[in-house]
């Protein structure tokens, strides 16, 4: 059982690793920008799913994989404008409101993918995004394929981590929104209007989490299933908290459980006399290993979770 | 016309009338203080100014304008800036960060270095101080107060509300921060200045109304009218305060705590080195600013933290390492929290059950597990009486009831438990005057009974009014001790800033 790891087996494990944490890292990415902003999204899991339903569902439609992805990012800013109306607008408790979006999507995109694509198992594929690598850099040993021959979306991730990362700490825009998340009376009173800063964080980070599910069907699998999702926006949940609620932080996590990933399905190859559910495990314990490993220090957002009531007495 | 025309605010929540029928109008370039009681409605009047609550009926003014404001954004651009007691600020950011928060375009880049000179500039004209780009969680509570204030100008306030600004100053610093408030009038700033203390409205004050019980019950200009009169017109009677000659002089030593060492939230040192005795029969109070440990000495005594070091003892037993339970039973300490609502009741239960939150596992309370409901309702109909907490009935939750009544209830279950050992924290705060002087009237009785008291609070004259010695902290330390009626206010002022009396400014 024992093997020396050669280099070839080294990349293809990060560049699969890479793959598998493109969707968390999506998915965290829009979780910073919601609980930064003073709202949990606990729906991550049910809005990813909702994007996959998007991209499936879009690509289907109309044959091309760009207006699927626009079409799951639009179902997913949606889903977030749901979740912001339950707890920002009607004061819903976040976490009952996050998990009933989630029971929502799940429920939802399994009906409407047997109305669309029929009752036949396998459902329909979908065409999706081929990988573009990029000259000379691709064939660099050991990391050429992992950073330099993926498909678009994951080319697109750091580039939306720079991007949230000057807004939200160099823009006027960016220090509204983290006033909210820590001091929402603070920020009402020196003239931010919190509730309509909330509504847009969580439109962007049920995008973002989509963005993640539109990886799963149009760069992984070319299909929509139900609960494809299987677990990811909840691990992406504990990215957000071990990146420290920062934009590269909780997408650095994210990588981390998306190498955890691939290193327990090599596993499953190399171990086919184990029962494969042992590895399956793997992520998951990681999550729960590095949260309490990392968790001294954290400190969230000091508003986080709790509801803004400016006449609150 | 003047300025600022408050012209027949009401403001109702519920079915409960906050403000009835205010008319108010402020010359520019003038400082108009607004005194009352806790309660009288002096915050809420502001918070409809500055937009923070939408007047139920009423209209205001500025420079002959009809204004309308939905939210504090409203009320900033039309030039109405208001500094709360208890500051809006975030504390995870910067000074900069704060005071520039919410102004420019949405996609404006922040641009910090060029707003930060232009705050030094400002603080520098108005002498106010502060440290443009430290976090405001590591700043002083006084230059927290600067930063709001700068952050209200940098908006271009004409109009500056102040709730209570002093409270939350020692004394030496409010003599700076009110002529900085004066310099500000002077130079065409209006002033609103809410406060419940006389002797600074008559410091600063050109003209002064006053409340009670949401009602505007008198103005006058300052060269018209003097500290007893408002004060009467404040209270709306004379008042006397509560003395009650000791009946004996302290016994033993019944509670000795010996260099206690504690951290606070942030890991910073919240007590460094804190000794202490309390003998039979005595009352220790512990003067000094919010925040410098004395929720955590407190709290240490109870039980409810660990000390780092440090150890406690109660009569001859030593306590340090027991929990809270054993403390409460064996060398029975008795707590008034200063959290009323969040630590002292379950404000979503009943009179009768906050009775018994520290009796109801043992008998007569309970009996095999089970409670005992008739003696718990006979026993509330008993305490509320001897305690005056006048209410419905004992199974009103206690949430409805007001903040004096529910001081009586936890002050009622804590002294009728029997402690050898009572701490009472904020006792006083937020109550009006009759209720004040009855928990007074029961801390005292209760030392003459021969319980040790240790007497926490924030305000001076208060634990001036009760106590045998006075302790004054300051950054977790002792810095003095002094008896009642022998130290200046000037001088406790000086310890309660950390100065000991030969280093004065």
């Amino acid at each position: 059982m024992s093997f020396l790891p050669d280099i070839s087996l080294i990349a293809v494990l990060l560049a699969s690793g890479v793959r598998l944490a493109t969707p968390i890292g999506f998915a965290a990415l829009g979780g910073v920008l919601a609980e930064r902003s003073g709202v949990y999204n606990v729906g991550l899991e049910g809005m990813m799913l909702w994007g996959a339903f998007g991209a499936a569902a879009g690509t289907y439609l109309t044959g091309s994989p760009v207006a699927g992805l626009v079409a799951g990012v639009l179902l997913g800013a949606v889903a977030g404008l749901l979740l912001a109306l339950l707890c920002v607008g009607l004061a819903v408790n976040q976490l009952v409101a996050g998990i009933a979006i989630n029971l929502l999507c799940a429920g939802l995109t399994a009906f409407l993918a047997r109305a669309l694509f029929g009752l036949a198992g396998g459902g329909t594929a979908v065409s999706g995004f081929a990988s573009l690598p990029v000259p000379y850099l691709s064939g660099l040993p050991l990391i050429g394929t992992a950073l330099f021959n993926q498909d678009p979306l994951v080319y697109m991730l750091p580039v939306l981590v720079a991007v949230v990362t000057i807004c939200l700490y160099r823009t006027q825009a960016g220090l509204r929104l983290r006033a909210a998340g820590e001091s929402p009376r603070a920020a009402d009173s020196a003239g931010v209007n919190v509730t309509a800063v909330r509504y847009v964080s969580l439109a962007l980070s049920g995008a973002f989490a989509a963005a993640g599910g539109c990886h799963l069907v149009l760069c992984q699998v070319y299909i929509f299933s139900e609960g494809m999702s299987a677990g990811k926006g909840f691990i992406a949940l504990a990215a957000i908290i071990l990146g420290r609620w920062h934009p590269v932080g909780a997408v650095v996590a994210a990588l981390f459980f998306g190498l955890c990933d691939a290193l327990q399905l090599q596993l499953q190859f190399s171990n086919p006399l184990v029962p494969y559910q042992i590895f399956l495990i793997l992520p998951f314990a990681a999550s729960l290993v590095a949260l309490v490993w990392f968790n001294k220090g954290a400190r969230q957002p000091a508003a986080t979770g709790m509801v803004f009531d400016r006449e609150a007495r | 016309m003047s300025y600022l025309v408050l012209d027949r605010i009401s403001k109702r929540f519920g079915g409960f009338s906050a403000l009835s029928n205010i008319s108010l109008s402020v010359e520019r370039g003038t400082a108009r203080a607004v005194l009352g009681e806790n309660g009288a409605g002096k915050t809420t009047l502001m918070n409809v100014l500055f937009g923070l609550y939408r007047p139920t009926e009423g209209s205001i003014q500025i420079d002959g304008k009809a204004v309308s404001f939905r939210s504090p954004a409203d009320a900033i651009i039309n030039g109405v800036g208001m500094i709360h007691q208890h500051m809006h600020l975030a504390e995870a950011l910067t000074v900069t960060e704060n005071i520039v928060l919410g102004l420019g375009g949405l996609h404006s880049p922040l641009n910090l270095r060029r707003h930060s000179a232009k705050i030094a500039a400002l603080s520098e004209r108005y002498g106010l101080a502060v440290e443009p780009d430290q976090p405001v969680w590591k700043l002083p509570i006084g230059m927290r107060q600067r930063v709001e204030i700068l952050k209200m100008l940098y908006r271009g306030a004409k109009i500056l509300v102040l709730d209570e600004p002093t409270s939350v100053l020692a004394p030496n610093e409010i003599d700076s921060f009110l002529e900085r408030v004066k310099a500000l009038r002077d130079d065409g700033t209006t002033i609103l200045f809410v406060t419940h203390k006389l002797d600074e409205v008559m410091r600063i004050a050109d003209a002064v109304s006053v409340m009670r019980h949401g009602q505007l019950v008198a103005e006058r200009d300052i060269g018209h009218t003097d500290v007893r009169q408002l004060s009467r017109l404040m209270v709306g009677r004379d008042v006397e305060p509560v003395r009650i000659p000791r009946l004996a002089a302290p016994g033993d030593p019944v509670l000795e705590c010996v260099d206690l060492v504690a951290r606070g939230e942030r890991g910073l040192t919240a007590l460094d080195r804190v000794s202490l005795t309390i003998r039979q029969g005595e009352i220790l109070g512990v003067a000094g600013i919010d925040g410098n440990g004395q929720s955590e000495l407190a709290e240490i005594i109870c039980g409810l933290r660990k000390p780092e070091s440090g150890s406690i003892r109660a009569g001859a037993a030593e306590i340090t390492g027991l929990g809270v339970s054993a403390r409460m039973r064996g060398s029975r300490i008795g707590f008034v929290p200063e959290d009323r609502h969040g630590t002292g009741l379950v404000l979503d239960h009943s009179i009768a059950t906050n009775f018994v939150l520290r009796s109801f596992r043992r008998r007569p309370v309970s009996r095999l597990g089970l409670i005992n409901a008739r003696f718990i309702a006979e026993q509330a109909r008993r305490m509320m009486k001897r305690y005056d907490v006048r209410s419905r009935s004992p199974a009103q939750p206690a949430r409805e009831l007001s903040g004096g009544n529910q001081q009586k209830i936890i002050l009622a279950r804590e002294i009728e438990a029997g402690p050898e050992i009572l701490i009472v924290m904020q006792a006083t705060k937020g109550l009006d005057v009759g209720a004040i002087e009855f928990v007074q009237r029961k801390i005292l009785e209760a030392r003459d009974r021969g319980v040790a008291v240790l007497y926490i609070s924030t305000e001076l004259e208060h634990v001036a009014e009760v106590a045998d010695r006075i302790a004054v902290m300051h950054r977790g330390r002792f810095t003095g001790e002094v008896l009642p009626g022998q130290a200046t206010a000037e001088h406790i002022g000086l310890l309660m800033s950390g100065l000991s009396v030969g280093e004065q400014r």
